[in-house]
């Protein structure tokens, strides 16, 4: 064995100290996120089918050469052609123009179902979990007893007093949905507004509405983002089935769920005037519920590898 | 636990004398007049059935009448169904949908959970992919669309099972399986997602260690840990059935309940529609109380904590 020799050794060179240096720009949350999701073959599908319908909704209309009210007597009934794209219902109305009015409608009663309850129950919810005391107890008792009450009353009771308007629809989930938000929020909350950063800014002479919006809601606010995107779908949903059940928007308004009530009763005879609505919110209501399973993945912490 | 009841008790309560009371009055404030649509009525002759059906004192007195009334289990008489009270048509109509209901839940609540587990167990595998595709799209599909696909397929196409109508078994077979879809769907969805929590906790690696067999630790490890937080979904259930129960009824000419509480509403029959608000309220939060209960009784933790 021989000895070891100076010369064995070789001083590194000097490149090699840059090692500790970042090279690449640090990734925020949010840019995290979307990096997620456009990785997503899935998420960027339903997305842009999301976004194709949305822009339809409000093209199509505009572009159509036929009136989603304008009936025509001789016209009834007819199967799709080059002419009626989608065909016409009993009255000679030209679906195709009344499938993309009807999607505005459903659509907006969607996203506005989604993120009033949600708006609602942050702000409800946040109060009552960060002041605690006698505001929280009467929120969560008037949530106790809210939840008891099956959605289907407040619909009724609201669509009876407002009449029935998309505007009185999205009152009638607004009812039936904030609570639950409110009740995540709240206990979100209590989690945070005992943490030091809380502390720290409150120290710092904070006011209250600056902790919740500015320090403690940005916490919440991800988990929040997927209970919207899952509430799409579901307000969607409800919109269909009142307006099938026949107390949805009225006549000559129209939406999906009311295209495919007027397209049961002949469905036998004229299955398109069913089928192709029916299509319609089924296979928006899919990509809005893998858009939002997709979106859960990528916001959630506790789901990344 | 007695505490955890008798709150529970008192809030089911409030609830529904809440339900009665903002029904009432909503309903009574109401613009319009039951009776107007009837045009051969002349106005005295409006009057004198207002007059007849007790709704022309002040509102404190009918409101009263109204709870005491409930109070008996009276929901009084229709004003459009002439001669028919409230009570004989909720009599009438809802067993109908609650047998329709029931055979749904009854099918639904094994198969949703047996498939969930199912799923959970071979994650990853063709049988997990194809079971959640089924869920997702069972999810997604309205009922209406659903109940007017199987009616068309198997009653008018294969004509094996009858298009519609209520008298016998086979009748109530579509309709049944129609409402059972959905919620197959989101209980698979559901019960999956509770097994894979379930699978990684370390009880389940000790119960493994301890070289139990497979399907002991699936039954009494993994499934009795991962089925209690589906207790509580159970009474959403309930009412996302009774939804759909509507639309299956319609589609199917069903005779059940849907159908008078849908043209109540349109018709402004004061007493139909109030009775049947109360009357299904009742039947929810009943059923919530009992679901509540099972869950405090299941979950020791729950009693501990309330």
């Amino acid at each position: 064995m021989s000895a070891i020799t100076s010369k064995d050794f070789t001083p590194l060179p000097k490149e090699r100290d840059m090692t500790d240096v970042i090279v690449r720009p640090s990734v925020s949350y949010w840019k995290d996120v979307f990096r997620r999701i456009r990785s997503d073959k899935v998420a960027v599908v339903s997305f842009t089918f999301i976004l194709l319908i949305s822009l339809m909704a409000i093209f199509a209309p505009i572009v159509c050469q036929y009136g989603y009210d304008t009936t025509s007597m001789g016209q009834g009934n007819l199967s799709p052609s080059s002419e009626h794209w989608f065909g016409t219902d009993s009255l000679g109305r030209d679906l195709w123009a009344r499938v993309w009015v009807g999607a505005r409608i459903s659509l907006l009663i969607g996203l506005c179902g989604a993120i009033v309850p949600q708006i609602v129950g942050i702000v409800l919810g946040g109060v009552a979990g960060y002041f605690g005391g006698w505001l929280d107890m009467l929120i969560m008792r008037i949530i106790d007893i809210g939840a008891c009450i099956p959605s289907l009353i407040y619909v009724t009771l609201i669509m009876l007093y407002f009449g029935s308007g998309p505007a009185a629809i999205v009152l009638a989930i607004a009812m039936s949905f904030w609570m639950d938000s409110a009740r995540v929020v709240r206990g979100r909350m209590l989690q945070f507004k005992n943490r030091e950063f809380v502390l720290a800014a409150k120290t710092q002479g904070a006011s209250s509405f600056r902790v919740i919006f500015r320090h403690i809601l940005p916490n919440i606010l991800g988990q929040q983002v997927v209970s919207v995107s899952s509430a799409i779908p579901s307000a969607i949903f409800l919109e269909a089935y009142l307006s099938f059940i026949g107390l949805g928007v009225a006549s000559p308004m129209t939406s999906w769920g009311q295209l495919c009530q007027l397209g049961a009763s002949f469905y036998r005879l004229y299955p398109y005037q069913l089928f192709i609505p029916g299509a319609f919110i089924s296979v928006t209501i899919l990509a809005f519920y893998l858009f939002g399973n997709c979106l859960r993945d990528a916001l959630d912490p506790h789901l990344r590898d | 636990m007695k505490k955890y009841i008798l709150k529970r008790f008192f809030i089911s309560l409030i609830t529904i004398w809440l339900i009665a009371t903002c029904c009432f009055f909503l309903l009574r404030t109401l613009p319009g007049n039951p009776f107007a649509t009837q045009q051969l009525l002349s106005p005295e002759m409006q009057e004198r059935m207002m007059e007849y059906y007790g709704l022309n004192g002040p509102l404190s007195e009918q409101y009263l009448t109204f709870m005491k009334n409930l109070l008996h289990g009276d929901f009084g008489s229709s004003l459009k169904y002439t001669g028919q009270s409230v009570n004989g048509i909720i009599a009438s109509t809802f067993p109908v949908s609650a047998q329709l209901g029931l055979q749904a839940y009854l099918i639904s609540f094994p198969i949703g959970i047996l498939f969930g587990i199912i799923a959970a167990r071979n994650r990853g595998r063709t049988i997990d992919y194809s079971l959640v595709a089924f869920s997702v799209l069972g999810v997604s599909v309205p009922v209406f669309v659903l109940a007017s696909l199987l009616q068309y397929i198997f009653a008018i196409k294969l004509q094996i099972l009858p298009v519609a109508l209520w008298s016998s078994m086979k009748h109530t077979i579509l309709p049944t399986i129609t409402l059972a879809i959905g919620s197959i769907a989101s209980k698979t969805r559901l019960m999956r997602t509770l097994m894979l929590e379930v699978i990684t906790e370390d009880y389940v690696k000790t119960a493994k260690a301890k070289g139990l067999p497979a399907w002991k630790i699936v039954w009494n490890h993994q499934i009795r840990n991962a089925i209690i937080p589906m207790i509580p979904s159970l009474g959403m259930e309930i009412v996302s059935i009774l939804m759909g129960s509507f639309v299956v009824e319609q589609i199917y000419s069903v005779p059940g309940i849907g159908a008078y509480f849908v043209n109540s509403v349109r018709s402004l029959d004061y007493t139909m529609t109030l009775g049947l608000t109360v009357f299904l309220a009742i039947f929810v939060v009943t059923a919530n109380f009992i679901i509540d209960l099972i869950y405090g009784l299941v979950d020791p933790r729950i009693r501990v904590t309330k």
